[in-house]
Parts: C-alpha cells; sequence; structure tokens
C-alpha cells in the first residue's frame, strides 16, 4: 500500500475531498476563515496530487503520447450485483481531472466573501470535488453513475442555502433536470448491461478491457464460467465501459443490435437515452433551461464550478460512452447530434445577446459554447464520400475536447468577473453599468483579457477549439458549417457589446458607485493564473493537445474503420434510400 | 390406520419436528404471557415491563437467528399449516430485531409509561407474533390467522394514546376497514378452498395444475369455474391489498398515520409491510409453482384427505413438471401465474403512483410519511410481480427479483425506523408534527437534521445512499422479465423516482434553507435518543456505500423457495 500503486494514488486523489469533509464535520469550533483555509489547502492538494501523474518514472505515472488507459486497477466492490472499482486514466479523462482539481483552487479562494455557514459550505465544496473527480475516473459504468449522483446533492444545497433570491426554484429545477437525466441513463445501463456478454470477447479484448490481468488469467476465467456455445443463455454480464466499448466496436459480434422497441435496436435506444442524459448536463437545446436558473441564483464559486466543469461531464460522458459503445447509433443518429449542437450554439448566441442581467448573459454564453462540443464530437465525416478519411473527424473531435478545457477556464474565469463587481454593487444589470475602466482599471483589463478569450479571438484559448470545429464541419456538411461559422460573428456580438456597455463608457452611474474599489490581492490571484493558462492554451495549445490527442485519434480510428460496415447495413436495410441518395449526389 | 396411531404421530410431529422450529414464536407467547400476568402477584408491580418486553423479544431473536444459522431443511409444520424455509427464518430474524429495536424506540420516546407499558408491549409482541405467522403461512385458514392477530393488536396501537380524538378516530377507522376487508377476504377463501377441495396452498397449487386451466380457458368449458376462481383470488387480494395499504385499500393509511404515534406508525410501516409482503410472496409461490411432493412425507400422511384425494393429482403433476422446465409456454399454472402477475402489477404501479402525487399536497409529515409507504409498497410489490412472472422461465431471475424484494424489506426498515424515531423525538421536543415547523432545524439540532435529511435522500433513492440499491434492483428484475407488462412497470417505476424527488426535498429544504422562526425556542432531543437516532440511521449510508453483505443474506432469505 504505496502511493506509487494506482488503486491507491487515485483513490487519494478522489476521496482526499471527502475524507477532508468527514474530519471537518467532526472538528469543534474553528473560525471561519480557518476552515476556508483548510478547504483552500484540500484542493491545493488535490490539484498538486493530479499533477503528480505526470511524474516519470514511478509505478505511477501517466505517460503524454500513450493512447490506452493508463494506471489501471480494478476491485470487486459489490461482487453480488457485478459491480466493481474501476478506475483508470487516459488521455480523454486526464485533462479533465487535471482541469477540476485546477478550478476548485479559484473556487474555493472565491468562497471567501462568503460567511453564511461556512463549514457547511466547505463540506459541501468537498463532497462535490469528490463527486466530479469520481465521474472523470471511473470505467465501470455504475461507479460512473454513483459518482454521478453524488454530485447532485452538495449541488443543490449550493445553490439552494447560498444562491440569490430565486435559489430555491433554481436548485429544484437543476436537481430535477439532472435527475430525469440520470433515470433515463439508468435505464440505458440497464439496457447494455443484460445485453453483454463477456463471453463473447476474445482474450485479447478481455485483457485490454482490463477483465482479466493476462491471457493465461483470461483462459482460466473462460474455463470457470459456462461455455458460450452450450449455453447461450446464462450470459456474463458487464458494467465494464472497456468491455461494453469492445462489445460495441466488435464488427463480428451483435449483442446490441437486436430490436428493441419500434424497429429500432437496442444500442439506438442506448445511444438515445444516454446522449439525452448526457446533453441536459451539457446542456443543449431543448433541456438547457435548467442553466440560466441555476448559474444566476447559485454564488459566484459555484457558478464557476458549474460552468468550468460540471458541463464537461455532459460532453466527456458522450466521447466515453455514447460513441464508444453505441457506434452504430452513433452513425445513423450523426446528423440528429450535430444539428443539438448547432442549435444550442446558435439559440444561445441570440439567447446570449438578449439579456440585461450580465450572469444571465454568460450562462447563455456558455450554452452557445458547449454546442461546439457536441458538434465536434458528433461530426461523423468519415463516410464513403471522403472514401473514409477519419482526419476531420479527428479534428473536430479534439477540437470538442479542446473546447471543453478551454471552456472550462475562460467560463470560470467570466463567472468570477462578473462576481468580482456583483460584490461591489450589487446588482447585475447590464444598462447600469458602464465606465468601470475608469475606476478599476486592472480589473478590468483582466476581465477584458478573459471576455476575448471566450469570444475566441485568436491567441487565446477559445479560438482553437472552436475553429478545429468549424474546420471539421466542413467536410460533413456545408450548410451546418456556415451556420456555426456565422455563430462566431453573433458571439462577438453579444461579447462585444457587453464590454462595451460595462466596462467603457464615460462614468459609472448605477447604483453603489463610491463601493467600486479597486481589485482586491486575493481576487488578483485568482483572475491572474485564469487568464494566463487562458493565454498559453492560446498560444501553445499543443500543451493540452499532446495529452488528449493519442487517446482521441485512437477512438476515432475505431470507429471510422466502421464506418463502411454501417454503410453496408444501411443500404441493406433501404435499398432504395441509398438510390436516391446516389442520385442527389 | 387407527385413532392412536394418528394421536401418537400428531403428537410427534408437533413435539419433534415443529415445535423446536417454532421456538421464536413461542418465546414471544411466553413473554405476552408473563407481561400479563405479572402484575397479578404481589409485588408485580415492580417489575418493569419494559425490561421484560426487551428481555423475551430479544430472547426470541437470538432464537430465531439460532434456528436460522442451524440450516434446517424446508419442512411443513403443524401438519401443513405453516412451513419453514429461508423465508420463514429470516423473515422472523428481520421480524424479531425489529421488535427488539421497536421497544427500545418505545421506551426512548415515552410512549410506554408505567401505566400503559404492559398494554403497549403485549399488543406490540402480539402483533409481531401474528406477522410471523404471515411470513411462514402455507395454508389459507394460517394466512386470515395471521392477518387477524397481526391486524387487531394493531388497531389497538393505533388508538393508544388515550384522550386524543384524532387517535380514536384512526383506530375506529383502521378497525371499521380492517374488518370489512378480512370479510371480504374470508370469502374469498372460502370460495377457494371450496372450488379446490383444500386450503393447502401446495396441494391447492397442485390440484389447480391437475384441472389443466389452459385447456380450460382455450375450450371455454367450466367457465363458471374458472370465474369462481378468480373471484376468489381478488377477493383474497382485497385483504392482501388491506395490509399493504395498496390502492384503492389505502384510505385508512394516511389517516391511520397521522392518528396514531410516530412510533406506532414505524411499527405499522415497516414490520406490517414486511410480513404482508412475505405474505404475498408465500401466495404468488405456493400458488405459482408445483410441488412434485409435500414438503414433509410424514405430515401427509397424516391427512388422509388430502393424501387420498392427491394420488391421482400428483401422477400427471409430477409428469407435467418436467414439461414445465421443458416448454416454458404451456405450463399448466401458467394461468394462475399470469392472473397474479397482472393483478399484483397494475396494483403495484397505481399504488406506486398515486402515494408518490398525494404525498406532495401535505403539510404533516406522518401524512406524507403514510403516502411515501404507500408508494413504496408499491415498488415491493412490483418485485414480487416480477419475481412470479419469471418462476416458470427462469429460477435464478425470479430468485434475484425476490432478493431484490429482501433486500428493499431490510433497507426499508432502516429508512422508515429512523425517520419516525426522529419524527417522534422531535415531537417530543417542539410538539409538533408539521412539516412547516420543521423550518431552520438545522440550526438547532444539525446532526438530526442530517440523518433525517440522509433518510429522506434514501427514500428518493440516489446513490450512494441505502435506498437506491434495492430500488435498483427490482429495476434489473423488471427489466429482465420482459414483455410488454413489464416494461412498462419498469418505465413507471423509474418515472416515479423522479416524481418522488420533490416532496422528499422540500422536507430536506425546509429543514436546510428555510429560516428558523423566532417563536421556537431551542430544540434538543437529548442524548440517549440522539444516540438511538444514529444507531438506526447509520447504515442508511454504512449499507449504501458496502451493500454486500445484505445482498448476500437477501439472497440466501430466498433460496429455498424454488422446488
Amino acid at each position: 500500500m504505496t502511493l506509487s500503486e494506482p488503486v491507491v494514488y487515485l483513490s487519494l486523489l478522489v476521496f482526499l475531498p471527502a475524507l477532508a469533509a468527514l474530519v471537518l464535520a467532526l472538528l469543534p469550533k474553528v473560525t471561519d476563515d480557518a476552515l476556508k483555509l483548510i478547504t483552500l489547502a484540500v484542493t491545493i492538494m488535490v490539484f498538486l496530487l493530479s499533477l503528480g501523474l505526470m511524474r516519470q518514472g514511478v509505478g505511477i505515472d501517466f505517460q503524454a503520447g500513450v493512447a490506452e488507459m493508463q494506471n489501471a486497477f480494478s476491485v470487486d466492490w459489490i461482487p453480488s450485483f457485478g459491480i466493481q472499482y474501476f478506475m483508470a486514466i487516459d488521455g480523454i479523462s486526464f485533462p479533465l481531472v487535471v482541469l477540476t482539481a485546477f478550478l476548485c483552487v479559484p473556487a474555493m479562494a472565491a468562497s471567501w466573501p462568503i460567511n453564511k455557514h461556512v463549514k457547511a459550505y466547505c463540506i459541501l465544496f468537498l463532497l462535490l470535488e469528490t463527486g466530479m473527480l469520481g465521474v472523470f475516473l471511473a470505467l465501470d459504468f455504475f461507479l460512473f453513475y454513483v459518482f454521478w449522483e453524488v454530485m447532485l446533492l452538495p449541488m443543490y444545497f449550493l445553490i439552494g442555502v447560498w444562491g440569490g433570491p430565486r435559489r430555491e426554484y433554481a436548485a429544484i429545477k437543476f436537481f430535477l433536470y439532472t435527475l430525469v437525466g440520470s433515470v433515463l441513463m439508468l435505464i440505458a445501463i440497464l439496457m447494455l448491461y443484460f445485453n453483454s456478454d463477456l463471453r463473447a470477447l476474445d482474450n485479447d479484448q478481455l485483457v485490454a478491457a482490463h477483465v482479466v490481468e493476462s491471457v493465461e488469467a483470461a483462459r482460466d476465467w473462460r474455463s470457470s464460467v459456462p461455455d458460450l456455445s452450450a449455453e447461450p443463455d446464462r450470459m456474463q454480464n458487464t458494467f465494464n465501459i472497456l468491455a461494453l466499448q469492445q462489445m460495441g466496436q466488435d464488427p463480428d459480434l451483435d449483442l446490441f443490435d437486436d430490436e428493441a422497441l419500434f424497429g429500432k435496436s437496442i444500442q439506438w435506444w442506448a445511444f438515445l437515452l444516454l446522449f439525452v442524459g448526457f446533453v441536459i448536463k451539457v446542456p443543449s437545446v431543448p433541456f438547457h433551461t435548467w442553466l440560466p436558473d441555476a448559474h444566476v441564483e447559485a454564488p459566484t464559486p459555484i457558478s464557476m464550478i458549474l460552468a468550468g466543469i460540471l458541463l464537461k461531464m455532459g460532453g466527456y460522458g458522450i466521447i466515453r460512452i455514447c460513441y464508444p459503445i453505441c457506434p452504430g447509433a452513433g452513425y445513423d443518429l450523426a446528423y440528429f447530434v450535430c444539428f443539438v449542437g448547432v442549435s444550442s450554439m446558435v439559440y444561445g448566441a441570440f439567447a446570449a445577446l438578449a439579456q440585461k442581467d450580465f450572469k444571465r448573459m454568460v450562462a447563455y454564453s456558455s450554452v452557445s459554447h458547449m454546442g461546439y462540443v457536441v458538434l465536434g464530437f458528433g461530426v461523423w465525416s468519415a463516410v464513403a464520400g471522403t472514401s473514409y478519411n477519419a482526419d476531420y473527424w479527428k479534428m473536430g473531435a479534439n477540437g470538442a475536447m479542446f473546447q471543453m478545457i478551454a471552456h472550462g477556464i475562460s467560463s470560470a474565469g467570466m463567472f468570477f468577473m462578473v462576481g468580482v463587481i456583483y460584490d461591489r454593487v450589487h446588482h447585475r444589470d447590464l444598462d447600469k453599468f458602464g465606465g468601470l475602466f475608469a475606476k478599476m482599471p486592472v480589473y478590468s483589463g483582466l476581465a477584458i483579457g478573459i471576455f476575448f478569450a471566450g469570444l475566441g479571438l485568436p491567441g487565446l484559448c477559445g479560438f482553437i477549439g472552436e475553429v478545429l470545429v468549424v474546420l471539421s464541419v466542413w467536410k460533413y456538411s456545408v450548410v451546418l458549417a456556415v451556420i456555426s461559422a456565422a455563430v462566431v460573428i453573433l458571439t462577438a456580438g453579444y461579447i462585444l457589446w457587453t464590454i462595451q456597455r460595462v466596462y467603457l463608457g464615460a462614468e459609472y452611474k448605477g447604483p453603489h458607485g463610491d463601493a467600486l474599489t479597486p481589485i482586491s490581492m486575493r481576487e488578483l490571484a485568482i483572475a491572474v493564473p485564469l487568464l494566463v493558462l487562458a493565454v498559453v492554451f492560446g498560444v501553445y495549445p499543443n500543451c493540452v493537445l499532446r495529452y488528449m490527442q493519442p487517446s482521441v485519434d485512437r477512438q476515432v480510428e475505431q470507429l471510422a474503420e466502421l464506418t463502411p460496415l454501417f454503410e453496408q447495413r444501411e443500404s441493406d436495410a433501404n435499398p432504395l434510400g441509398d438510390d436516391e441518395q446516389m442520385a442527389a449526389r | 390406520m387407527n385413532l392412536q396411531n394418528l394421536i401418537d404421530e400428531l403428537l410427534s410431529d408437533t413435539l419433534d419436528a415443529s415445535l423446536p422450529l417454532f421456538l421464536p414464536e413461542l418465546a414471544l407467547c411466553g413473554t405476552i404471557v408473563l407481561l400479563l400476568l405479572v402484575r397479578v402477584f404481589r409485588g408485580g408491580e415492580h417489575v418493569p415491563s419494559f425490561l421484560l418486553a426487551l428481555v423475551g423479544s430479544g430472547m426470541a431473536l437470538w432464537l430465531a437467528l439460532k434456528t436460522s444459522s442451524e440450516g434446517h431443511a424446508p419442512q411443513e409444520l403443524f401438519t401443513g399449516m405453516l412451513v419453514y424455509d429461508s423465508l420463514t427464518a429470516s423473515m422472523r430474524v428481520f421480524l424479531m430485531a425489529f421488535a427488539v429495536l421497536f421497544i427500545v424506540l418505545a421506551r426512548l420516546t415515552g410512549i410506554a409509561d408505567r401505566e400503559d407499558g404492559q398494554d403497549f408491549y403485549t399488543l406490540a409482541l402480539g402483533a409481531t407474533l401474528g406477522m410471523c405467522i404471515m411470513a411462514s403461512a402455507n395454508h389459507l385458514l394460517t394466512i386470515f390467522l395471521g392477518v387477524e392477530m397481526a391486524s387487531v393488536p394493531s388497531y389497538v396501537l393505533a388508538g393508544i394514546v388515550k384522550g386524543r380524538r384524532r387517535s380514536s378516530e384512526a383506530a375506529l377507522k383502521y378497525a371499521v376497514y380492517g374488518a370489512g376487508t378480512a370479510g371480504v377476504m374470508l370469502y374469498g377463501i372460502s370460495l377457494l378452498a371450496g372450488v379446490l377441495g383444500t386450503a393447502h396452498l401446495p396441494t391447492m397449487a397442485n390440484k389447480l395444475a391437475a384441472m389443466n386451466l389452459p385447456a380450460m380457458l382455450a375450450s371455454g368449458e367450466e367457465s363458471l369455474t374458472v370465474m369462481v376462481l378468480a373471484l376468489g383470488g381478488l377477493m383474497m387480494g382485497v385483504g392482501l391489498a388491506f395490509k399493504l395499504s395498496a390502492v384503492p385499500f389505502h384510505f385508512w393509511c394516511p389517516d391511520v398515520f397521522e392518528g396514531a404515534s410516530a412510533e406506532v406508525d414505524a411499527f405499522l410501516s415497516v414490520a406490517s409491510k414486511a410480513a404482508a409482503l412475505a405474505l404475498l410472496v408465500r401466495v404468488g409461490f405456493g400458488l405459482g409453482q408445483l410441488h412434485e411432493q409435500p414438503l414433509d412425507i410424514q405430515a401427509a400422511d397424516h391427512v388422509p384427505v388430502i393424501t387420498a384425494a392427491d394420488t391421482a393429482a400428483f401422477e400427471t403433476v409430477s409428469f407435467e413438471t418436467v414439461q414445465d422446465e421443458t416448454s416454458t409456454v404451456q405450463s399448466p399454472l401458467s394461468p394462475v401465474r399470469r392472473f397474479f402477475v397482472l393483478l399484483t402489477a397494475v396494483v403495484a404501479v397505481v399504488t406506486c403512483t398515486f402515494g408518490n402525487l398525494a404525498a406532495y399536497g401535505q403539510t404533516n409529515i406522518k401524512r406524507m410519511f403514510a403516502y411515501s409507504t404507500i408508494a413504496h409498497a408499491g415498488f415491493m410489490m412490483m418485485a414480487v410481480a416480477a419475481a412470479v412472472a419469471q418462476l416458470g422461465r427462469s429460477p435464478s431471475d425470479s430468485q434475484a427479483a425476490l432478493s431484490a424484494l429482501m433486500l428493499y424489506i431490510v433497507f426499508y426498515l432502516f429508512m422508515n425506523l429512523g425517520a419516525f424515531a426522529i419524527v417522534a423525538f422531535l415531537r417530543n421536543s417542539m410538539h409538533s408534527e408539521e412539516i412547516s415547523d420543521y423550518a431552520g432545524l438545522i440550526r438547532s439540532c444539525p446532526i438530526i437534521t442530517v440523518l433525517l435529511t440522509a433518510i429522506l435522500v434514501s427514500l428518493i433513492g440516489l446513490p450512494p445512499l441505502a435506498g437506491f440499491w434495492p430500488k435498483l434492483r427490482v429495476l434489473q428484475s423488471l427489466f429482465t422479465a420482459g414483455g410488454p407488462l413489464m416494461i412498462f412497470v419498469f418505465v413507471v417505476a423509474g418515472m416515479n423516482t423522479a416524481i418522488s424527488l420533490v416532496y422528499y426535498l422540500r422536507v430536506v429544504k425546509t429543514m436546510c434553507i428555510d429560516a428558523e422562526p423566532d417563536t421556537r425556542g431551542a430544540v434538543s432531543i437529548g442524548f440517549l435518543p440522539g444516540a438511538y437516532a444514529l444507531v438506526v440511521s447509520l447504515p442508511v449510508i454504512v449499507f449504501g456505500i458496502l451493500p454486500d453483505r445484505v445482498a448476500q443474506w437477501a439472497d440466501a432469505a430466498v433460496s429455498q423457495l424454488f422446488r
């Protein structure tokens, strides 16, 4: 039991905040500042632990440039239900884990103005962090689901107790939306679980999915379970996400292809249910309505977490679960996914233009920016027309992944910037601002920098993701590409207009003008790292891409290889439709 | 076979085989007698009835644990009136353990004071005894006996707080409802026994199989017999539905829960529900599967009526048992199962949805929990439906469904006992059971509020709290059962989780988010009650993270039901 074992290290990473929360709960009376300091120290420690994954040469190290899962471990958790405590990291989860661990530090630092029930706040904050880290690391579908749900209650309280005037409404709305999403997800999990059969995988696949340690162990395992050909009904179901991915992607297997309902296959329904569950979290139009409410009512640090991390879970679910497990359905529904992405981009941008409330504007900008993520994952451009060239799809998926990281930085920064002036003047009415530059020059400079990062100005982090996604769409559908490119103009419109209304202008005429003091050192210490990262990621995107690209590329390639099969299936099922398509071309 | 022989064998069966396995119940009987008689003697009034009850029920629990760990083979007791198998053993452990916890609770809240204590404990233990019989019933007569033995003390318990109009009204309403449904049930029993010529459940199943219902239904002959059977089944269902507070026989439940004290509510919602569900399983499994031979051959010998009548039946039956395994389509009992499954599933769906929707409007916490109990009973019935639906097809899936039910029952004990204990302690401290009076409780007594929050969230069924696992298992078994009906139930069950969120969360919101009223003084429930609440509700969190042990226990509890 040393730190160099993955099981110890990753468990510590995930559960350190929860342990700290327990300690805080048992702690006798301490001052509020001490509680906040302890919590901040814990978040910093978790961040250091997440960076420690990169150290080389010890038992646990995360290698850049490796596509496969690394540092995997799996322990029986509830053997009666076949649920395992199975975690690992790869290039898709690693950047998100680091982002989560990082963002909790500035978010906690931004929590200093909170003076109500500080102890409870710190405990819930730490529990939330455990849930978020767990979601990105869990590779057992059930463990994933449990962590997904663990976040709900802390988030409900954090919005409901420390939020704005309509906090209770916002909190319950958030809870209900997410719970409906998770019920859909649970249905899909059960559908996949009961149709999975580990015996259908060959030994190498079992090893690759970390079901067993080695090929020899796989043979032993196979002899210990009923034979597949003799007793096909005694299925060896599994929650192992990697094994489910293998089953979904193996062209010789048809475990998920049976008809479920209304002539659609199991994987079609599972994909749809999972996708809806995830886009509620993303959130995409038309399931986005909880987000503006939750953001507006949540306190500043919670808005930062919500926008910076929670929304990414939806995107992560789509790339980790939806596509790899149900590739056939992903191919069938590619247009639908892209359409959802593009419509959120457009709708979010227009809605942001119309807002009078500063925070609401930023919230809708999140809807719009997360649309790029959905679009980037959905661009299945590796079809016959492009002679199965997966390069553009890879570009889109990488762009979407990058956009998640970039948006994590920029949206957290934007919400913090809104929080800074809200703490001073206690209103968020865009029309009553103006002239902040004169009173708070340093703050305004930082804020404008971060808003430009959100806008997607070249040289800042928002640009890379947007441009990769928009470029990739061109090969898939020109119409969608044109629309999504046009959204950039809308984005520039609402961001620039906001900057003009808030920071520029002659003088501040709104209420509490005398409270506009310059930015404090604490606020500076939060804003500067965010802006620095926004610049670094914009100038040298490779520092993130080198970690994520191998895994994303590998996954896209695997899916792209299946495309001819899906096209074949489609034309088999609908020979006339194919002719029509040819004629249309 | 002369009379002497008969009596001898009856004696040996009773004394040697049946009574040793009936010891826990006997311990309860002894305790009840002792409680009643101790005051007759001089100085007896100084003996604290709490101690007597605690020692007696503790003894019964110990005996129940002992017999269950000895691993007896499944067998019939008292010439087939009761059945002893893993379910009996586990349910007994469960009920006795609950009785011990309940007695401690009654003592801590002071509901059973010096004057009333003896009555209170006698009634509670008497009802427990009835529930044990319900859980092990193997004969229509013992079913009726068990239901009545459990119900009559409950009527009195509901009205035990003297001088409160609501309480008396609740007791009266409960008694009238109970009497009405018992009458209907008895009528149903007489119809069934009349048509089949026996009231012994396994024999009834064999008779039903021998009647060859599928052919009867197909040809349309003797439709009157089928109708009488169905009617008898429906009427028996009325009695069961009353005990389960299933819609449309749930009307007593909210009123009784509001009128009775919270402690009694805990008793009704946990023990009574669990016993009723076990009874439902007994009926479903007793009538839904074939019994190749009577479990206890001795016993069958002594009941000439049954044996003689059944020799012919068994021959056909054993032939058809083989068929049952190979061709699942036309098993002779499939109509019985279909009838049972349809009835249970439909009632379960309606009960679950209705309970959750009706809970929205409640302002009294006990009334809200009454509707929550109704909803959960519906959820648990779904597991029974799934189990019986899978009976002919896949015993292992059927066992999984039943083990989900047992898991549910166990976790439900901690959730509801914890919840009602906290409600009772808070009532003692602030004399109110209105949800609105719980506002801001997190400031006055944080630990209790956190515990109650954990329980409420667990009742919603969110991981990682205990309430999630049984819901998951029930959903799983519904899914594996498949078919349009079960998938419909599955979808409704999933939706109900989302529906129930709002009203549970409203209580959480009131306690944690709303401001504390100025008028309320300090709320403090004291050390011992706090410790009790902690002990009872901590499993909700612990088993939420480590449910494996209980899951294994639940698996073992239902392993002997399949023949």
